[in-house]
């Protein structure tokens, strides 16, 4: 059963991929729809077994690298931490295969298009089943793989390629320190395996090894290594850039990938590390701070995006930030229960977004939309349920699960834990302004679109709404069905040691005991967002262009997103090129041939040339010659020769 | 095997089908027919030939297999073959890459077809003989009597500049040699014999193993090429006709490697350990800078041949690093890159033949007329960058893992090239591939034939295939690098207890 579920996907996709041309666009759709559906329904019965039967098991799929002592098989390792995983995924990505059917019905490559969806759902499951590292590698390359092709889907798009390549490599610096810390942990416990990793770390917790020529303590560099894959792949502050970016691509790749599935994936991977990042508080102190960065740099960028999916993508980018606090404050569960809920609201705002798109013919700039609730009604409620959601409103997914990372980052021992706190509150404020920002500026207000747009503004096939009901359904009960079993009173039983916490770790018990004023602060954020959007942006519209032009530098400021673009293309894009060109013309050309063959080859030329000089033919030029060699000769002779 | 000169068959069956084009005498139309399906004949039937002993290898044992052996010039020099766990698969990978070669010049030649096959032919021979020598002056017979067909393939059927880069590729390569050439008379004095097994078993001293490193390395390291002698490579490559490339990159560049692991690792354990930190420095130089310098390259085969460079860096960093992963790696990048950037230059060559430029500028947008073409681009360019799943991963993954154990500025440092790669591979994608189809020229470009279909398959099948199951690649050279990697540590731990510091007792060896 496990092994249908990763392998129908990949199934569906060699068969659209392969033949797609020959078997036509509805098998295609057929073929990858229906292997994510029965996919995602033995997803509920794997979650039944192993969550709550408590039946978790490990299956021998292949032998992959075997090489002296390192070994690597192809393994699908299903403990609860999977079985959570493997619902999100393949429940998202079942049902936004489904809203493509219709979102890309005017698409002539769709059976590339679906191919391409079912890869990365294929990749994302042997991530998240891996039980070695190096086939954790393989899913977290190949989900890489599948993001690079559908971000630069319409392939006709220099922005779309461009973004595409972006997140390939800017992905790839998190690589670089995912591979060292592979190699590290090879180095130091002589196994890639989880089990054998795990049961080894504690005897090391603090020793120290040589690396880079100094010694550092062993478990906290690898844990920083892993995060910095972590980091690319989750876009946190510094490595995001690619991620705004990516929303080039179409909206059900956003939804699925750029939100719900792959960007957690390294929220998952320091959850699936927690017997590891438990014994290196430095490394913690580390996620948790990067982590509260995230949160609140996205957000402030958040509020003045204009593109209805970038200001979505700033805010999945935030929420990331709000897990990683979680999971660096010790409390994991917190993280994947945040992870959970956060795939159903923000796939949902995603979809909805899609859909609104898709009615205003390919419109994405919130400036030329406005007042569209009575065009597409049931759109509006929809957003209005994910808005609700994100923004934590009481009973909703966010109201557990994010208010329970606030509450961990104040609980918590950490010593950077009330500037995490502080940050994620904060956030939780631009969350609720941007968030209601753009249901205003889209749905509310007087329509900027032109009348020609909005004649053809209407309601999206059931294709497109169905999935949207059912994500809706998970955004609004998944917090309140799950948060006893992910952070409550059954948390134990039901993690049953998927999550390693130490003795000392009582977070989750914490959480639940601070001041009323913590528990009440997001709520108060909450409201203050939404009372303030709607000033600006209903009551007022002229106070945000006043502000934008008092504030102008600050606007700015954060319209660039910081400048952090600008400062890579700078530090890094540039001075690549120049170094490679300096290189090649300066390095290869001019001192490795100039100096070497053809340096050579000219000299031999010049001596020779100059030999042939010499022969200049006349007689008396040789009996000059014949002169002073006679001359050198005596001389050598008379002076030199008699000693 | 049953009594059958398994290896020389091998050897010089490709020899015999040089023979009897060479007996072709018709129309120049019939003539090149003939020859061309000749070669296409022979090559396959010495693949196919050549898999037996893939089949019927012992890999639980480090001895040579196969072993013919004949007195030759007078029983000093002796015809001495076989292979092991470390050359074996070298000449399945040459004996398959050949008949793609016939295949991919099958319409890009036209003059002089009869004399092009030959050529190819021959040099067939000469490599396998490489691999397959377990004599001395046997192996530096082949090694270097490969440089002339070479030479001519450049020479005759290369392109605007092809005088300059055979000459260059030719004068190269023969520095190198002729050290090595020195080396070999004075390995031959101070043993008596040129056989590589005894040589193997042999103890060299400390000092004189420097000497011979290094000449050994001169010669090696060109044909790698590791930086700063890799110049030769990119204009070799640029003026080579396709074919001639993907041998050049696919089987003359593993000879270095191959010759790493035969003599220098083996027979002076001493020196390798002494020059390491050099050969690192050499190859992490050469996977960031080659990797920088690809990236603003305007002509494709140019960006290809400076990345083979950079993985070949990888390659020299995984064998010198001396530990069971790093030189398995190391072996496994060699095969892989063999087919890997085999693969790459006969797309460049699919474009070729159609456009008559290499020129990144002229193209674009080819997947909206070439999409199966742009598929299997696809596949070898992610090949090329190291995606888990493909071999290209395996190798590089290995040598990083193996260079971590020794020396982890060295591994930081390489891993870069993972970043580097893949931003030059998948810049020259977009450029090529991807984008609107604007030119002109291009707009009637047809996609893959049938015949360069069945050239890139059965490459796309191998890169995928020993991506996710290279275990029947591990498992040959598992009991080979092993033994290798032990003996290796034995003898340098035992010099370590002898001789007090490494250091100056090897470079002592200069002073004599």
């Amino acid at each position: 059963m496990y092994e249908a579920i990763v392998f129908l996907p990949l199934v569906g996709c060699l068969i659209a991929g392969l033949f797609g041309r020959q078997i036509g666009v509805t098998a295609s759709q057929w073929v990858t729809c229906g292997g994510l559906v029965i996919s995602a329904l033995l997803s509920w019965v794997a979650f039944y077994n192993v969550a709550l039967q408590g039946q978790a098991e490990t299956i021998q799929v292949l032998t992959w690298i075997d090489s002296g002592s390192f070994e690597a098989d192809w393994r699908l390792r299903i403990d609860t931490l999977t079985a959570v995983m493997l619902v999100v995924v393949t429940n998202v990505s079942a049902l936004v295969h489904i809203y493509s059917v219709g979102y890309m019905s005017h698409d002539p490559h769709q059976s590339r298009f679906f191919a391409y969806l079912s890869l990365f759902t294929f990749a994302m499951l042997m991530l998240v089943t891996a039980d070695n590292l190096v086939q954790l590698f393989f899913g977290w390359e190949g989900v890489g793989l599948a993001s690079y092709l559908l971000i630069g889907f319409w392939y006709k798009k220099p922005t779309a390629n461009a973004a595409a390549i972006k997140a390939f490599v800017v992905n790839r610096v998190g690589d670089f320190g995912l591979i060292l810390g592979l190699s590290a942990i090879y180095l130091t416990v002589g196994s890639v395996e989880y089990d054998t990793i795990f049961a080894a770390i504690p005897g090391l917790a603090d020793d120290s090894f040589m690396f880079l020529g100094a010694e550092f303590p062993i478990v906290t560099t690898i844990c920083l290594l892993l995060f910095m894959g972590a980091m690319g792949k989750s876009a946190q502050f510094l490595l995001h850039t690619w991620l705004p970016d990516a929303m080039e691509g179409p909206t059900p790749v956003s939804a699925l990938i750029h939100a719900a599935t792959m960007v957690t994936a390294g929220v998952f991977l320091v959850c699936r590390m927690s017997p590891l990042f438990e014994f290196s508080q430095d490394a913690l102190t580390v996620v948790v701070f990067v982590g509260a960065t995230t949160a609140f740099f996205a957000a402030t960028v958040g509020l003045v995006q204009n593109d209805i999916k970038r200001v979505i993508a700033y805010s999945t980018c935030s929420q990331l930030g709000y897990m990683f606090v979680a999971a660096g404050v010790g409390a994991y569960e917190v993280a994947m229960f945040h992870l959970f809920t956060h795939a159903f609201f923000k796939a949902l705002l995603f979809l909805g977004s899609g859909s609104v798109i898709h009615a205003m013919s390919d419109e994405q700039d919130m400036r030329k939309m406005g007042g569209l609730y009575k065009f597409v009604p049931v759109t509006w409620v929809m957003m209005l349920i994910g808005t609700l959601a994100l923004t934590g409103f009481p009973l909703t997914a966010g109201y557990f699960s994010k208010d329970a990372v606030i509450e961990a980052a104040f609980a918590a021992q950490n010593p950077v834990h009330m500037y995490a706190f502080w940050a994620t509150v904060v956030a939780a404020l631009f969350t609720s302004f941007y968030s209601w920002r753009l249901i205003f500026m889209t749905f509310h207000g007087k329509s900027r679109a032109s009348n020609e747009v909005l004649s053809h503004a209407h309601e999206s096939p059931p294709s497109m709404m169905i999935p949207l009901f059912l994500l809706a359904g998970g955004a609004l009960g998944a917090g309140a069905m799950f948060s006893s079993l992910f952070i409550g009173s059954s948390a134990e039983g039901f993690w049953a040691g998927a999550i390693l916490t130490l003795e000392g770790n009582t977070i989750l018990e914490d959480l639940h005991h601070v001041p009323a004023w913590v528990k009440f602060s997001p709520l108060v954020m909450m409201a203050l967002g939404f009372v303030t959007a709607w000033y600006f942006y209903i009551r007022s519209p002229e106070t945000p262009k006043t502000l934008a032009r008092e504030q102008e530098l600050l606007y700015k400021f954060l319209l660039n997103k910081w400048y952090v673009d600008e400062i890579y293309d700078f530090l890094f894009v540039k001075p690549a090129f120049w170094i490679g060109r300096f290189f090649w013309k300066q390095g290869d050309g001019r001192t490795i041939d100039g100096l070497g063959p053809d340096g050579i080859a000219a000299r031999v030329l010049d001596i020779t040339r100059g030999i042939g000089r010499l022969q200049t033919g006349y007689v008396y030029h040789y009996a000059f010659a014949m002169l002073l060699g006679i001359a050198a000769l005596t001389t050598y002779f008379m002076f030199g020769g008699s000693h | 095997m049953f009594g059958i000169p398994v290896l020389s068959i091998i050897t010089f069956l490709p020899l015999v089908g040089a023979l009897v084009i060479l007996m072709i005498r018709a129309d120049e139309e019939v003539e090149a027919r003939n020859a061309k399906w000749t070669a296409f004949w022979v090559t396959a039937i010495t693949f196919i030939g050549s898999l037996s002993i893939w089949f019927g290898f012992d890999k639980t044992t480090v001895e040579f297999q196969f072993v013919e052996q004949g007195e030759w010039l007078g029983g000093a020099i002796n015809y001495h073959m076989g292979v092991d766990g470390i050359s074996m698969l070298f000449v399945i990978l040459t004996t398959f890459l050949m008949p793609f070669c016939i295949l991919a010049s099958w319409e890009a030649i036209q003059t002089r077809v009869k004399e092009y096959m030959i050529a190819f032919l021959i040099l067939e021979t000469l490599m396998i003989g490489v691999f397959c020598s377990l004599d001395l002056v046997l192996f530096y017979l082949f090694f270097e009597a490969g440089l002339i067909p070479m030479f001519l393939i450049i020479g005759v059927w290369g392109g605007a500049r092809r005088v300059y880069a055979s000459f260059k590729f030719f004068l190269y390569t023969l520095a190198g040699s002729v050290l090595m050439l020195l080396a070999i008379m004075a390995m031959y004095w101070q043993v008596g014999t040129t056989d590589i097994p005894t040589l193997l078993a042999y103890d060299f001293p400390a000092g004189m193993q420097t000497w011979l490193w290094l000449a050994f390395f001169a010669s090696f390291a060109v044909k790698m090429p590791m930086w700063p002698v890799h110049t030769w490579l990119p204009d070799a490559h640029v003026e080579a006709p396709t074919a001639g490339s993907v041998i050049l990159a696919g089987i003359l560049l593993k000879m270095g490697g191959y010759g790493f692991l035969r003599f220098s690792l083996p027979m002076f354990p001493i020196a390798s350990d002494l020059f390491a930190p050099m050969v690192f420095g050499l190859s992490v130089i050469a996977i960031i800078y080659t990797s920088l310098v690809a990236l603003v390259q305007e002509d494709m085969k140019k960006l290809i041949a400076y990345s083979s460079v950079a993985h070949m860096g990888f390659v020299t960093m995984g064998i010198f690093a001396a530990t069971t992963q790093g030189v398995q790696g190391g072996i496994f990048q060699m095969l892989s890159h063999g087919w890997v950037s085999g693969a790459l230059f006969l797309c460049v060559g699919v474009v070729y033949d159609r456009m008559h430029t290499r020129e990144i500028a002229a193209y674009g947008g080819l997947v909206s007329r070439m999409p199966i073409y742009a598929f299997a681009f696809m596949v070898f360019t992610m090949a090329n960058v190291g995606l888990p799943g493909t071999s290209g991963f395996v190798g590089e993954f290995l040598t990083i893992v193996g260079v971590f154990q020794v020396n982890s500025w060295v591994a930081l440092l390489a891993a870069t090239g993972v970043i580097l790669s893949a931003c030059y591979a998948l810049y020259l994608y977009r450029r090529v591939v991807f984008g609107e189809l604007e030119k002109d020229t291009l707009k009637n470009i047809k996609d893959v034939s049938p015949r360069e279909l069945a050239t890139l398959a059965p490459l796309i099948v191998a890169t995928i295939f020993f991506g996710v199951y290279p275990l029947p690649i591990l498992d040959v050279t598992a009991v080979s690098v092993d033994n290798l990697v032990a003996n290796y540590q034995a003898a340098v731990e035992a010099h370590e207890v002898a001789g007090g510091g490494t250091f100056d007792f090897a470079w002592a060896g200069f002073g004599r």
